[in-house]
């Protein structure tokens, strides 16, 4: 009996994919499910095709790396431009030519060589305390490192991919030492030691914690929509910074077709309805991110915060410092 | 060792190549670390690299001397006392083990933190109203981070040092008894060097899980060395500086391990096995002896297991109806079949290769099994990619030749199945497993094995008929040990797993990775509940393995 049942589970095991006669996509997401369940299951109800994903992070691009020409990945889906790049410099992504796409990605949201393509666009923000904080005394990444701030900022993990994608857009935009001197300003009026993810950040200016902080647009719909959280939301102003200089630092959230998508025909299929109107509304309305296609209405909230100037630094110049700004987050002791 | 051409016997042929297949993750971890990583040493030890390994020793310390403490403590009291209460605690001090460190991280921050009711009562009391009216200790430090990890790895020491304490030869305590030694004599002359060798284990245990942490140590913000890891592998872009860490790091452990082990090098104890089927002799503690005895085993009850389930249960209420879904009973299933298979499978090897070692003798063996028990002090994400290098290599150079052979492709035979899940679970927990059976196998004297031999006995005859009945609470512990962690492990299943497959712990990690605790609580609570099965049924398990037939 026992025998029996053991062997049971051994086949059970074994028999982990079953291949089934239909179409099917597969998918290695480094976004949560979550977040894009929503789009596989309306993208499935479209084309009759069945998508088949893994989340996971730590370790993805080694594992496609090592799986080789047998990879089962048709498309990846990540966020973070610095991800992006480093799939196509692994050499794990294929060039695809598509006008579809091409019409609805604006080129500065897409690799030129057509190996990866931004899907959502997503800005790094200042919130400041509605009671703590006048309007208008902070409107440039620039000023948080004023003295009249000490002890009143509070930011997540320095080495964190968006606040390293930020770290190199100073860099982009003032040179090295500039940046290194900037985020040493920013360490001297932390209130705390780095911690926590952006919604944190927001919750600790609620508290009374801290007064400013930067953090991603989209954490504060996800907070407007939680019971518990709207209150902590409403504690603050958005700051779009930079609107009088290079605009507001952008990161995107995007996807790549794999080098040796078995499935590519499908996978292009998926990539092209992400980047349709109808694709495009689930990210905007589930998701808050910022459509990259034209056109598409963007969420009832981010049309309360109007039009904004987007800093149009090329995304892979900004990957390109990635490093340097890691570094600079070392060597001004960021997170300690 | 009782004859030359044991070297060459199946056995030990078997364990051989059993630890090699074993050892391969750890090596290629070595492989990838032999790469260059550029100036990236330069750049970390005049910036970080100190204060990783500052913040790592000092987590380890911390956490070693409190599981010790308590791990060895309640064991002791337990085992040889009588007080209030004594048969639940017996089992009721596993039960924080259910718990991921990083849940109870979570839950503590929710109770403790600004907003939380703890801080919230205490203003309304005294009337402060913002955070700079008063000082309140930081939940978010290091010394966080050892309270966490110590309440839910204690554990493994008080489980140890308990199947030591029970394995204990009734006539030396006795003997130590009826010549006039003291309660404190007997442990500290008599139990506690017998018991040395397991408590060793359990610490060690819990020290590697502390190094390879990363959930706790990256809510809490805390540098260790696996944050350093983290950091230099996936914002560098450094494998190589990461794999070099991560070696580092086991350099680190080793170094501990042989330190402990050359302290009591010339130790060796056996004893007879007859007579462990008398009952203990116990000291009964009455009074306000008593009371404190009951007040030590329930401290660590609260804080590792009772206060972090109310946390959750009355998260896991309100997010109700957001977390809930019929889904859930097919992550349960997954998670429950695969922690068992895992469980089995590491106690069926593991008594394979502690047993080979045994009577084969080899100083290549010994080598081989201390390697494969590495695998538990590297990070787990690392350890994935140990695991998956070589198996897609293996499973590439499979389909090439079927290709070339047949025109057929295998695709990843391997890799691309449960099979890789199963695999890492196995590399990763067999520690708890060897150690636990080997410890338990050492304490039986060879000429057991050489009485049982001379009679004609195979050597299988001899593991299952003679010392397997002895070993039994040993084996129980390995297969709750493995069974729980297998339940909580992450990053290697993120990794492994096939598509479309998931299990509690990767449910948990989508919501609480987000610190959306809320949602993560009923998962929390899931694992703790189906890691709670084994525990209780093990544990009576446990207790009845010393009892007379």
């Amino acid at each position: 009996m026992h025998l029996h049942r053991t062997f049971a589970f051994v086949v059970l095991f074994f028999v982990s994919i079953s291949v089934l006669g239909e179409e099917y996509v597969n998918v290695y997401s480094y976004r949560k499910p979550q977040l894009i369940q929503p789009l596989f299951e309306a993208f499935t109800d479209d084309t009759g095709i069945k998508v088949n994903s893994v989340f996971s992070r730590k370790g993805m691009l080694e594992k496609i790396i090592s799986e080789g020409r047998n990879s089962p990945v048709d498309i990846i889906l990540t966020v973070d431009i610095g991800r992006l790049t480093d799939l196509k410099n692994a050499g794990v992504t294929q060039s695809l030519v598509s006008s579809t796409v091409e019409q609805s990605i604006p080129h500065n949201f897409r690799d030129p060589e057509g190996h990866w393509f931004g899907l959502t666009s997503r800005a790094r923000i200042i919130v400041s305390s509605k009671s703590r904080v006048g309007i208008g005394s902070v409107l440039r990444y620039e000023d948080l490192t004023s003295a009249k701030w000490k002890g009143k900022i509070c930011t997540r993990s320095g080495k964190h991919p968006y606040m390293s994608a930020l770290i190199a857009s100073v860099v982009a935009a003032s040179g090295e030492t500039e940046a290194e001197t900037w985020l040493s300003g920013v360490k001297a009026n932390l209130a705390r030691k780095p911690q926590g993810n952006d919604r944190a950040q927001v919750k600790a200016i609620y508290e009374g914690l801290c007064d400013l902080a930067v953090i991603n647009h989209y954490y504060m719909a996800m907070m407007y929509a939680d019971p518990e959280q709207k209150k902590w939301a409403e504690a603050v102003n958005v700051i779009f910074p930079n609107q009088g200089d290079r605009g507001a630092h952008m990161n995107v959230s995007g996807a790549a077709i794999a080098k040796y998508a078995p499935n590519k025909k499908n996978a292009v299929q998926l990539l092209e309805f992400l980047t349709r109107t109808e694709g495009q509304e689930i990210y905007a309305s589930r998701n808050s991110e910022y459509p990259v296609t034209a056109g598409v209405p963007r969420s009832p909230l981010l049309i309360s915060w109007g039009d904004f100037r987007q800093d149009n630094l090329s995304l892979t110049d900004i990957a390109g410092k990635r490093i340097q700004a890691i570094m600079i987050a070392d060597r001004v002791g960021y997170n300690n | 060792m009782f004859h030359p051409s044991s070297n060459f016997s199946p056995w030990s042929v078997g364990t051989l190549i059993l630890s090699l297949v074993l050892m391969v993750p750890i090596l290629c971890v070595f492989y990838l670390a032999l790469d260059s990583s550029g100036e990236i040493w330069r750049h970390l030890v005049s910036t970080s690299l100190p204060i990783y390994v500052t913040t790592t020793l000092a987590l380890m310390l911390g956490v070693g001397v409190a599981v010790f403490s308590i791990g060895v403590g309640t064991a002791w009291l337990v085992t040889m006392c009588r007080f209030p209460g004594r048969k639940t605690f017996e089992w009721l001090l596993i039960f924080p083990l259910a718990f991921p460190a990083y849940v109870v991280a979570y839950a503590y921050t929710d109770l403790l933190e600004y907003a939380g009711p703890v801080q919230s009562s205490l203003r309304l009391l005294f009337g402060w109203t913002t955070p700079r009216d008063y000082w309140f200790p930081e939940i978010r430090s290091v010394t966080g981070a050892i309270l966490m990890m110590s309440f839910v790895l204690y554990p493994y020491v008080y489980l140890m040092a308990r199947t030591a304490f029970l394995e204990m030869s009734v006539n030396v305590i006795e003997v130590h008894r009826v010549l006039g030694g003291t309660t404190w004599q007997t442990f500290h002359r008599v139990v506690f060097p017998a018991a040395r060798p397991a408590i060793a284990v359990g610490v060690s245990l819990a020290l590697m899980e502390t190094m390879n942490d990363f959930g706790t140590v990256d809510h809490f913000a805390v540098s260790t060395m696996t944050a350093g890891l983290i950091d230099v592998w996936l914002g560098m872009g450094s494998l190589a500086g990461g794999a070099q860490i991560a070696m580092l790091m086991l350099t680190f452990m080793i170094a501990l391990l042989f330190v402990e082990r050359i302290s009591r090098s010339n130790q060796k104890l056996y004893q007879q096995p007859s007579s462990r089927f008398r009952e203990l002799p116990y000291y009964d503690l009455h009074g306000v002896k008593g009371w404190a005895a009951f007040l030590g085993c329930l401290l660590p009850i609260l804080a590792g297991f009772v206060i972090p389930l109310f946390v959750l249960a009355r998260l896991a209420l309100i997010y109700f109806e957001r977390s809930w879904s019929p889904v859930f009973v097919n992550f349960v299933i997954n998670s429950f079949s695969l922690s068992a298979f895992a469980a089995s499978l590491v106690v069926i090897l593991s008594l394979f290769l502690a047993y080979g070692r045994r009577i084969a003798e080899s100083p290549i063996l010994v080598f081989a099994t201390k390697i494969c028990r590495l695998g538990y002090a590297v990070p787990g994400a690392v350890l994935a990619i140990g695991i998956i290098v070589p198996m897609t290599f293996v499973d590439n150079s499979i389909d090439l030749w079927f290709r070339s052979h047949f025109g057929v492709s295998t695709g990843l035979l391997l890799s691309g199945s449960i099979f890789a899940v199963v695999f890492a679970y196995v590399v990763r927990f067999l520690v708890l497993g060897l150690g636990q059976i080997d410890s338990s196998l050492a304490k039986i004297s060879p000429a057991m094995d050489m009485a049982a031999r001379t009679l004609g006995n195979s050597p299988i005859r001899v593991l299952l008929r003679f010392h397997l009945p002895v070993l039994k609470g040993g084996v129980f512990v390995a297969a709750m040990l493995v069974f729980v962690d297998c339940m909580k492990e992450l990053p290697a299943t993120l990794l492994l797993r096939p598509f479309n497959f998931e299990t509690l712990a990767t449910q948990v990690y989508l919501f609480a990775s987000d610190e959306m605790l809320g949602e993560a609580a009923l998962g929390s609570l899931t694992i703790v509940g189906v890691g709670l099965i084994p525990v209780i049924f093990f544990s009576t398990m446990i207790r009845r393995s010393r009892m007379l037939k």
